[in-house]
């Protein structure tokens, strides 16, 4: 059912550092302004210690990620927490469509959805997505506790895994479809054989996920063809393969790098008029919460100084003025 | 009313023998979403704290018996409970306005 909704000034997706500061600004200037994410805070949500924020001794990254929301909510920002699935310019604007069955429209759009844990795209992998089916086994390893889980992965985090749920799981798999793991660390590498509960399966790849509902069963393909696909039966699969700009569903309607990032000039601007971008998910070199938040700032205003000349709006001053709060 | 806390002693007759809907907050203290999610759920509690619900957090590390029987398996997941039974479960974050959207829809 597509609905349609009234009209934003500026439209942010993606709630992170860039997104929240982004809307911080747009909502100081008084443009009407909508975030449209999946969830608060991002990558920083699962950062435990943030020490280099300027001005801020010591946050935890959720507290840090709440403060922030907290200010967005003071100007009077909105969110829908939502996955947008297409982005199309029309006449003096832009159409939003997300899969919560929404089409939303905007005069700016500043795309601030970072980076994403990259998935396997194989069969059952969405439809089991948090029922058994994880991202992140810092925060999901304590619901294996007795039970079986598998991960797939062979870098630094899948080995931090392993650690992470041989503490408190039954039994562990681990998967790489490489030869050895000679992309993680080696002191971590070499820890592996100490784990008594841990079963590593090397040349090998889960091809598909099954369960009805809930993940029961993996799939398991030998990439050197030594035996036939066979299943290991989980209660859980960790994929921890690392995080990628997920922008393909942009189709051809902003200029990407050959790695999938937003190019971006420096001012945030895409290559579509009215179109921004800024921190993780941009041609921007560090990944640093204070410089998403930089740069999600200056996508803002940006996007002011578009809205001003394409509406001939004033654009309201941001010196403080006392502005008053909406919740 | 205000924002309560849930367990395995009193989610039957806190949640489940409820006269008013209930929406409780699975989470834990070592989430971080979690701790992003928790205080829109406690502002929420404190602006419907006149109307006929009940909102309240579970902690899925004390609470486990409740937690498996819902098969909880990822946190933050809201769920909401009208005349005992399971009747909305929402994994992962979610805002303000959703979650009172989603009260208002079985209040009614």
């Amino acid at each position: 059912m597509v609905e349609a909704t009234k009209k934003y000034d500026v439209i942010i997706v993606g709630a992170g550092p860039a997104g929240l500061a982004a809307a911080i600004y747009t909502l100081r200037k008084e443009f009407s302004t909508l975030l449209i994410s999946e969830d608060i805070g991002g990558q920083v949500t699962i950062t435990n210690e943030v020490e280099n924020y300027p001005g801020i001794d010591f946050a935890t990254g959720p507290d840090l990620m709440t403060a922030f929301r907290k200010q967005v909510d003071k100007f009077g920002g909105k969110f829908d927490f939502a996955r947008v699935e297409k982005i199309e310019k029309n006449g003096d604007g832009f159409s939003v469509a997300a899969n919560n069955g929404k089409t939303y429209s905007a005069t700016v759009v500043i795309l601030a959805f970072g980076l994403t844990p990259r998935s396997l795209g194989v069969p059952g992998e969405d439809r089991l997505k948090g029922r058994g089916v994880a991202f992140c086994a810092t925060c999901d390893a304590p619901f294996y506790k007795g039970k079986t889980a598998a991960i797939v992965g062979g870098g630094n985090s899948a080995m931090e895994a392993v650690e992470e749920l041989c503490k408190v799981a039954k039994q562990v798999y681990l998967l790489h479809r490489g030869a050895q793991f000679d992309r993680a660390e080696q002191i971590l590498v070499d820890k592996l054989p100490s784990f008594p509960n841990l079963k590593v399966f090397l040349n090998s790849e889960v091809v598909e996920f099954l369960g009805d509902k809930k993940l029961e069963k993996i799939l398991v393909h030998d990439n050197t063809l030594q035996q036939e696909n066979f299943e290991l039966t989980v209660d859980g699969c960790f994929l921890e393969i690392g995080y990628i700009t997920q922008t393909k569903w942009l189709g051809g309607l902003v200029k990407l790098t050959d790695r999938g990032e937003i190019a971006i000039n420096e001012r945030c601007e895409t290559s579509v008029p009215g179109l921004f971008a800024a921190g993780d998910v941009t041609t921007l070199p560090f990944k640093q919460i204070v410089i998403s938040s930089g740069e999600g700032a200056k996508a803002a205003l940006s996007a002011a100084q578009y809205i001003s000349r394409a509406t001939g709006r004033e654009v309201k001053p941001d010196w403080g003025t006392g502005k008053k709060s909406n919740s | 009313m205000s924002e309560l806390t849930f367990d395995d002693t009193n989610f039957e007759s806190e949640v489940l023998k409820s006269e008013v809907p209930v929406l409780v907050d699975f989470s834990a203290v070592w989430c971080g979403p979690c701790k992003v999610q928790g205080p829109i759920v406690d502002e929420l509690a404190e602006e419907m704290k006149s109307q006929p619900v009940k909102i309240g957090k579970l902690d899925v590390d004390s609470a486990q018996e409740t937690s498996q029987k819902y098969e909880i398996m990822s946190i933050p997941t809201l769920a909401i409970f009208k005349s005992g039974q399971l009747v909305e479960k929402m994994v992962g974050m979610r805002s303000k306005d959703d979650l009172r959207a989603a009260l208002e829809k079985v209040m009614a």
